[in-house]
């Protein structure tokens, strides 16, 4: 299936005014060009999902939320938007901060770990399809690239950590290390039922699968509980309450982040929010059907013919993904504003001793549903 | 003496090194300025001194220095969360010292205005445990309403934190216009909210599992330290100073005295003092309810109030349950207008005392939750 990466070095090629190039350098350019809306994409959705963010809490807690900074007209008052240009105040009030590190910290490592976290957020992307065709490359083994891919963020962790030579960021850590790499197991188990239902580790694969069946969250038993896993691991991933002992600021000030500022911190805070997004895109891919529209869904069974009450199609495609995409986004805060945090034992318990079990003997049990049913 | 177990997983069996972790006075959950230097082993901590002295005022020495009345604003600020009780138990020593009557209606109003103020203390302690563990929402429900009650002080005496209303002889100010209807509406309104903390909080799965069987304080070990309060009642000693030593009017009201039952684990958990706090906000209510339908409407508040207040030579214990628990003042006179010497018994010190007792072998997360269980405020642990 094509992709953005092959259209635009097929268009640039096919340019006959432009001189010959070598294929890595048309390739750099094609990464540039990419990279670039990617980029944009994770700064424009932190500065949405913080205000969606802010809103939802406000909304939970009976209060109204940041009210106060307007910006083209929206200003103030007792409407929902009133706070619009919040974040963006926040955005320019980090990128103008000074930029303090600690005396006895270790500069280089203190540095470098922000931009391991971002980068292993931002490299993420690549795989990650919105629509037939519509991704910067699509991997055949996609799957497994972005599970690799969001693990690397840990090392950013561990250097911010270690570098900052301090006892809470130590701790956080740690904590965030064991976290991670615990919940990287349920995470990929239940991924790892899809795949053998499908067969295929690529994204549009899977997607096509559940246009021609059903949808995953739907297909069998063990696939529900595989969501289940899968989402509660997510959350756990992406180190948000119940499970955000990292920067747990009632016991570890801000964890790993205590002592970041200005833009390294808001680097730490883009690639919270791009996880985010990230989990829910696989999510929604895997088990809620991506891009397919779940009003054909339903009419299909229903047996009514196809026409456009559908809402199918690839613009359609799109709507539906972000719609499942925010859906999940607002049930993550829904967690966050509800529950209470999690102990660091609580939460191995939590994986060790229930998910990952769970989910090897629903790897075992949805073969032989497999063998009996297909 | 027992000491319950402290885990069923046997944490810290293996030893290494210890690091020492200082935790405060900056930090967000040591409710105000609290240094506890934490001997850690990995996330488990072996040994827990606490620090105090970061707010200390001078309190005892000041009032040395003030006439009896001028120390009422002074007791305001020492249990910033419960100025009421402060007022009221100081105002009362003071008249046993002096042998002074005060009307039936100051006394209901007193009485009114405490167990408003218990409930407020109560709510800002549940809301802030809530944020202990991680849960941010119930805190600002609890706040929502704890802020009605504010409104009722502030209707009454004009002021919100620190109210100087009780004082030797009488209170400040009349009840305002309305007020029993106002407080009234309050408690409808209040009641059914207990619920909702209820569900979101105090039966949520999560949190049981942070606070149930954590932190355990057995009977015997809370009587040893001294404690009092709720802390002492979620233990499972029925001692409360309303009932056991009624002082003032408590006698004449129909209510419980909450006592842990370990519902959710051990007797004595955090649980069960966090529990012990809720359910007494409703027996508040019950005698709040009682109290307004009993309060006699003639009368002036300023009847018995001495135009100098100059106790005779001699000296006197007063005690009474402030939300903390057992606050008492001692006060020896010299025949003077000024007190020769003024203690203050505060429950808040003497909870914090046993904290390195029950806190040990626990992990850095129990640490805040059991803090917070505690329900220390800063401004009395110090004076």
């Amino acid at each position: 299936m094509s992709s953005w990466t092959d259209s635009l070095v097929g268009f640039i090629s096919g340019i006959a005014w432009l001189p010959d190039m070598s294929a890595g350098t048309i390739m750099v350019i094609v990464a540039v060009l990419l990279g670039l809306p990617v980029f944009t994409f994770m700064a424009v959705n932190a500065l949405v999902a913080v205000y969606f963010e802010r809103k939802v809490s406000a909304f939970m807690q009976d209060r109204l939320g940041p009210m106060e900074v307007g910006i083209f007209g929206f200003k103030g008052g007792k409407k929902f938007w009133g706070g619009i240009g919040q974040t963006l105040a926040d955005a320019i009030k980090l990128l103008v901060k000074e930029d303090t590190i600690p005396k006895d910290a270790d500069r280089p490592l203190f540095i470098l770990g922000p931009f391991i976290i971002f980068g292993a957020a931002f490299t993420a992307f690549i795989g990650l399809p919105i629509g037939y065709g519509l991704v910067i490359s699509d991997f055949n083994i996609g799957v497994f690239f972005i599970s690799a891919v969001s693990s690397v963020g840990v090392i950013g962790v561990i250097l911010a950590g270690w570098a900052s030579n301090n006892k809470w960021s130590l701790y956080g850590a740690m904590r965030s290390a064991a976290q991670i790499i615990s919940y990287e197991l349920p995470l990929g188990m239940s991924l790892l039922l899809v795949v053998m239902v499908v067969g295929s580790l690529q994204f549009s694969e899977i997607v096509l699968w559940q246009e021609q069946h059903r949808w995953f969250i739907i297909h069998s038993p063990f696939t529900v509980i595989a969501f289940f896993i899968f989402m509660i691991s997510g959350v756990a991933e992406v180190n948000r309450t119940p499970f955000d002992l990292p920067e747990a600021e009632s016991e570890l000030v801000a964890g790993f982040m205590t002592e970041y500022s200005g833009f390294r911190w808001a680097l730490f805070f883009l690639s919270e929010y791009a996880n985010m997004v990230i989990i829910s895109l696989m999510t929604a891919i895997v088990f809620l059907g991506g891009w397919l529209s779940p009003v054909a869904g339903l009419l299909d069974m229903a047996g009514v013919p196809a026409g456009w009450y559908y809402l199918s199609g690839p613009l359609w495609g799109i709507f539906w993904i972000f719609i499942k995409v925010a859906t999940l986004i607002f049930i993550m805060m829904w967690f966050r504003w509800t529950f209470p945090r999690m102990r660091p034992d609580q939460l191995m318990y939590t994986a060790w001793k229930v998910f990952i079990p769970f989910a090897l003997v629903n790897i075992f049990l949805v073969g032989i549903w497999e063998l009996i049913f297909a | 003496m027992t000491v319950s177990e402290k885990s069923a997983d046997n944490f810290g069996v293996v030893k290494a090194e210890e690091m020492v972790l200082n935790m405060g006075p900056q930090h967000p959950s040591t409710h105000g300025v609290l240094r506890l230097k934490i001997y850690t082993d990995g996330e488990i901590v072996s040994r827990i001194e606490p620090h105090l002295g970061y707010l200390h005022r001078c309190f005892e020495k000041h009032c040395e220095y003030l006439s009896y009345e001028q120390v009422i604003p002074f007791t305001d600020r020492c249990d910033y969360l419960a100025s009421m009780a402060n007022n009221h138990i100081y105002a009362m020593a003071v008249e046993k010292l002096m042998d002074l009557e005060v009307t039936e209606k100051v006394e209901y109003i007193r009485v009114i205005m405490v167990e408003l103020q218990r409930i407020a203390s109560h709510l800002m302690a549940i809301g802030t445990f809530g944020l202990d563990v991680g849960g941010i929402t119930p805190f600002t429900y609890t706040f929502r309403d704890r802020e009605r009650i504010l409104d009722l002080f502030e209707y009454t005496c004009g002021a919100r934190l620190l109210y100087n209303y009780i004082w030797v002889g009488g209170v400040s100010h009349d009840l305002p216009v309305n007020f029993v209807r106002l407080a009234t509406e309050f408690l409808d309104y209040f009641e059914p909210q207990i619920d909702e903390y209820n569900n979101l909080l105090t039966f949520n799965k999560i949190f049981i599992e942070r606070t149930g069987d954590v932190g355990v304080l057995p009977a015997d070990v809370a009587i040893n330290y001294a404690a009092s309060g709720p802390v002492l009642r979620a233990s499972g000693v029925k001692w409360d100073l309303r009932r056991d030593d009624p002082y003032s009017i408590y006698d004449r009201f129909d209510f419980d005295v909450i006592v842990g039952d370990g519902q959710m684990g051990t007797v004595g958990d955090c649980w069960d003092r966090y529990y012990v706090r809720v359910l007494e906000m409703r027996e508040s209510v019950k005698i709040l309810r009682q109290a307004l339908a009993q309060m006699p409407t003639e009368g002036d508040v300023h009847e018995n109030l001495p135009k100098k207040v100059r106790p005779p030579e001699g000296s006197v214990y007063f005690r009474g349950e402030s939300p903390r628990g057992e606050l008492g003042f001692f006060i020896a006179s010299d025949g003077k207008s000024k007190p020769f010497r003024v203690k203050m018994r505060s429950p808040a010190f003497c909870n914090l005392s046993l904290f390195s007792e029950i806190s040990e072998g626990w992990m850095l997360s129990d640490i805040v939750t059991i803090l917070g269980s505690i329900d220390i405020v800063l401004g009395e642990t110090d004076r």
